[in-house]
């Protein structure tokens, strides 16, 4: 079985005016889909071809490592995210944002700062230690928490790509935008069970 | 009292504004519009004005955490870039990367041809210029995320093809692949996207109708007479 580009959660045009119809349509039906479509044609006849694509992730690198990631990367941005989302976290996870970071406005901050600070393409992250603190990491090109121990709960992807139709340079407001779209039950869903 | 210090202000002020910012933006050589239909006006507008802009900023921001900058040729800052921060190895690099990318492009069909030499040596390496232009399309396409593809010319007078990320190029001192480039094509996204979007390949392929190619030639002449001028020393 290939590895499947996953259905987007909501309609291409669901994230406007924040992320528009068009961005989607490159993003997502695209960039996403590229990166399945060379990762099958790379795994074909090797002994990943039937491996999932977590395995893949962390069991390779190179080109196959960069259209893996890509895959998983995306797939994670998409389902941190929703219409009529942003606002703020409640509950367990609004409590570790703040022992981590002093408040959820400094948390912010932080990750504004780190994602407008990531020079060249890749990623910003807010992951959850081994010690279920909470930690803001950003990643170059492809690379990801998921090969480390971290576990991954929010990341704003800062490809040009990503904002360059919507936004042109202008990275912080791609990423003001962005918190209006946080889907925060999902980034509490992916929280380490207590 | 007042009227003296602001005439001692007015004085210094040029003075201060030169110490403070010994880079500036230089003009793009042709109208933004020029290399249109490859290039579209609005990414060369947002390409020069913006994005080389804020290199050009920044790296004017760096010179007070290393004033020795401020007398530096952008060449000599490359080469010394292992002596630096982050900071001035993306805003330095970007500097550079852009003055020559708008430097080796010119209006379709006012690029001229490579010059005696420069097709003699593209022949002796490539094959052809057909094959040179497969190989750094090759190296351009496969930069995975952001970076810059080159013809260089390396240490043994010869011509290569190479490519660096982000806003690293051959002339760092911090770089496996080192040589004096003559020719650099810009793949961040930034440089394509508006027209091309994630269409890379269509926009190499744009690309090669709006290169200098006067520009690339005395560049190769420059490089390849500096390596004969080192040997005769």
């Amino acid at each position: 079985m290939p590895i499947q580009l996953p259905p987007l959660p909501y309609a291409r045009d669901a994230l406007a005016p924040h992320i528009s119809a068009e961005t989607i349509d490159y993003h997502y039906g695209k960039h996403h889909q590229a990166y399945v479509t060379n990762l099958n044609n790379l795994i074909k006849g090797t002994e990943l071809e039937s491996a999932t694509l977590e395995h893949i992730v962390r069991n390779s690198t190179g080109p196959v490592f960069n259209n893996a990631a890509q895959v998983w990367n995306h797939t994670f941005y998409w389902e941190g995210l929703k219409p009529g989302g942003g606002g703020e976290p409640t509950g367990r996870l609004a409590e570790a944002i703040k022992s981590a970071f002093g408040s959820f406005q400094a948390f912010v901050e932080a990750f504004t700062k780190a994602a407008i600070g990531t020079f060249g393409s890749g990623w910003a992250w807010l992951v959850e230690r081994e010690d279920g603190s909470l930690a803001i990491v950003t990643t170059s090109n492809a690379a990801t928490p998921l090969t480390g121990i971290d576990r991954p709960l929010l990341t704003c992807d800062v490809w040009e790509h990503a904002y360059y139709i919507d936004y042109r340079n202008a990275r912080p407001a791609y990423v003001e935008a962005f918190w209006k779209l946080v889907s925060w039950d999902a980034v509490t869903a992916r929280m380490s069970p207590r | 009292m007042k009227s003296r210090l602001l005439a001692c202000f007015l004085l210094l002020a040029p003075m201060l504004a030169t110490a403070e910012a010994p880079f500036s933006l230089p003009p793009l050589p042709y109208a933004a519009n020029a290399l249109e239909p490859w290039i579209d006006a609005e990414t060369m507008n947002i390409h020069h004005g913006r994005h080389h802009k804020a290199y050009v900023d920044n790296l004017n921001a760096q010179v007070a955490n290393f004033p020795e900058l401020a007398g530096m040729s952008l060449e000599a800052m490359q080469a010394a870039m292992s002596k630096f921060n982050v900071a001035v190895r993306n805003n330095g690099g970007g500097h550079y990367n852009h003055d020559l990318f708008w430097q080796v492009m010119a209006p379709a069909g006012k690029g001229g041809e490579p010059s005696a030499a420069l097709t003699a040596a593209i022949e002796r390496r490539f094959g052809s210029l057909e094959a040179m232009k497969t190989e750094m399309n090759r190296a351009a396409a496969g930069q995975f995320g952001s970076g810059w593809a080159w013809l260089i010319v390396g240490a043994d007078g010869e011509l290569a093809i190479t490519a660096t990320a982000n806003q690293d190029n051959p002339l760092m001192d911090v770089v496996p692949v080192r040589g004096a480039p003559v020719l650099g094509v810009d793949v961040w996204e930034h440089a394509y996207y508006l027209k091309y979007q994630n269409r890379r390949g269509a926009y190499l392929d744009a690309w090669w109708n709006v290169v200098n190619w006067a520009e690339v030639s005395r560049r190769y002449e420059t490089a390849t007479a500096g390596l004969k001028a080192a040997k005769a020393r």
